[in-house]
């Protein structure tokens, strides 16, 4: 029985000592121990929700970004587009209105061209005439005082001279 | 192979460990029968008392006993306090002479069987007066008490300066071996037991009472001063300890919880007249066995290791070949025990803070949430 029964002594010691302890204890241990816990697991807590934060926000960056440089790559293509087509149209233009032009030059000389091979067939035609009646003339003043056969022969040239030269001042 | 040599070593360590209390007892055993032998006085004549010496290891004592027996004893002596109706005395045990001498100060005090005991002018106990004084001495316990909670107060002050020193940094040395356990009684037996939000204010105490029956029952382990102090071992601390969260539990209890117990809820009337009565027995039942369990599990522990060191001393009595043979077997159960009582005292801190934490939590239980209490 001896064991069973506690001492007033040990008893009276242990409240003292146990009240001591505890108080000290909580007052400059456990309060500080737990609080530091408390905060350190806030503070992980918060980082790792800062992280997952940050990590989300790159990532809507990174797609932002991606969208940006889809839309620039479009617009791009789309400038390239337009400047090709605006090159070729004017490309075009430039060919259709040179061709154009060069028509016109080609169908103005040609016009030209007759018109200066019409007068200068007339101006021949004229010529012709005027030294053929020359040719005539002198012929016929000299032959005209000989035979009658000479002066057949000449009123025959005249006519066609003048047949001639009818048809040529017609034209 | 260097992985199985760790084991080995530590098996080794252990037992040299546990073995170191032998030689003390064999220069005990010895000089005892030398003494006894030639002053005629020791009532065991030569004998080895195994039930004495478990005895005298278990229980308390008003000075701390090294080595020796009788008048060749070393031990440190203890201050005695004493209150008796004629007055205060204070003297050092040394001045029994381990029990041989009687101390004159406002009375003639006689140490009998580690009790102090008032005799008159003829040395005969005056059992009347005796029962009468109060003895707050130092004794070993008392020593043991102030030890552990010097130790406690310095690892845990260390720590939690080093707390303040790295705020929100990894915990370093002593700080990363306690701060699991630290936070394991705030998790896994606090906020499961008590609730997530009210566990707060019982924290203080639930640390405090799980770090001390753990420290004093490692400390119970080591057989050399300055521990050896079979505290949790004895029924005065232990009791004090229930006392303490019979206190708790009954301060915090709300409305609920006397309902519970006067007058069980969805119970007829009839079952009551004995159930009121069985939950009335279950206040006081639960820090009973609270003490009960905690005293009885350390003591145990010291008596099993004690009597297979005392088996080697009474079969050497027989031969001495037996005590050799015998001793082999007893320092190989003795390491076993030991590991065994390593993980006893862990895990009876660990059941005492977890059954405390569950009374306090059925104390201040909200009436919508029902929960089995442990007994």
């Amino acid at each position: 029985m001896e064991l069973l029964t506690p001492s007033i002594g040990l008893l009276f010691w242990m409240l003292i000592t146990f009240s001591v302890l505890m108080f000290l204890l909580a007052k400059f241990a456990w309060k500080p121990i737990l609080g530091m816990l408390n905060e350190r697991e806030k503070t992980i807590a918060d980082t790792l929700n800062e992280a997952n934060k940050a990590r989300a926000e790159m990532a809507s960056l990174t797609a932002k970004n991606e969208e940006l440089l889809n839309q620039a790559k479009e617009e791009r293509n789309l400038i390239l587009r337009e400047a090709r087509e605006a090159a070729e149209k004017v490309k075009s233009d430039i060919m259709a209105k040179a061709q154009k032009e060069a028509e016109e030059k080609l169908a103005q000389a040609l016009r030209e061209i007759e018109t200066q091979k019409k007068a200068a067939i007339v101006e021949v035609k004229n010529t012709v005439g005027l030294m053929a009646l020359d040719i005539a003339e002198k012929v016929i003043r000299k032959e005209l005082a000989g035979n009658k056969a000479q002066q057949d022969y000449v009123k025959i040239l005249a006519t066609e001279a003048e047949l001639s030269g009818v048809s040529a001042s017609s034209n | 192979m260097k992985i199985s040599i760790k084991p080995l070593f530590l098996l080794v360590f252990a037992a040299i460990f546990f073995a170191s209390i032998v030689p003390v007892h064999v220069f005990a055993n010895s000089t005892e029968e030398t003494g006894a032998a030639k002053t005629e006085e020791g009532h065991k004549a030569g004998k080895f008392n195994a039930g004495e010496l478990i005895m005298e290891h278990i229980g308390d004592s008003h000075d701390w006993h090294l080595w020796g027996k009788g008048e060749h004893a070393v031990s440190i002596p203890l201050p005695v306090i004493l209150f008796t109706p004629k007055g205060f005395d204070v003297f050092m045990s040394s001045a029994f002479h381990h029990g041989e001498a009687v101390v004159s100060r406002k009375n003639n005090y006689k140490l009998e069987e580690n009790h102090i005991k008032i005799v008159n002018e003829e040395g005969v106990i005056d059992e009347a007066a005796s029962k009468k004084i109060v003895d707050i001495s130092i004794t070993k316990n008392v020593v043991g008490l102030f030890f552990s909670a010097f130790l406690m107060l310095y690892i845990f002050l260390s720590v939690a300066s080093t707390y303040k020193r790295n705020p929100d940094q990894a915990p370093k040395g002593i700080q990363s071996a306690l701060e699991p356990i630290i936070i394991f009684i705030r998790d896994d037996i606090a906020k499961s037991a008590i609730g997530p939000t009210k566990y707060e204010k019982f924290m203080p105490f639930l640390l405090t009472v799980f770090f001390f029956i753990w420290f004093n029952n490692m400390l119970g382990i080591i057989p050399i001063f300055p521990a050896g102090a079979n505290l949790t071992g004895n029924i005065a601390i232990t009791g004090f300890l229930a006392l303490v969260t019979f206190i708790i539990t009954t301060l915090n209890a709300n409305k609920n919880y006397w309902h519970h117990i006067f007058a069980m809820p969805g119970v007829p009337k009839a079952v009551l007249l004995i159930l009121t009565p069985i939950e009335i027995m279950g206040v006081f039942l639960r820090p009973f066995v609270l003490m009960i369990r905690l005293f009885a599990n350390m003591l145990a522990g010291h008596i099993i290791q004690l009597s297979f060191f005392c088996l080697i001393f009474i079969f050497a009595e027989m031969s001495t070949g037996a005590g050799y043979g015998i001793g082999i077997f007893s320092v190989l159960f003795n390491v076993f025990m030991g590991l065994l009582e390593i993980l006893v005292a862990l895990i009876q801190a660990y059941v005492f803070t977890l059954l405390s934490a569950s009374y306090f939590g059925a104390a201040i239980e909200d009436p919508h949430q029902h929960k089995e209490s442990i007994i």
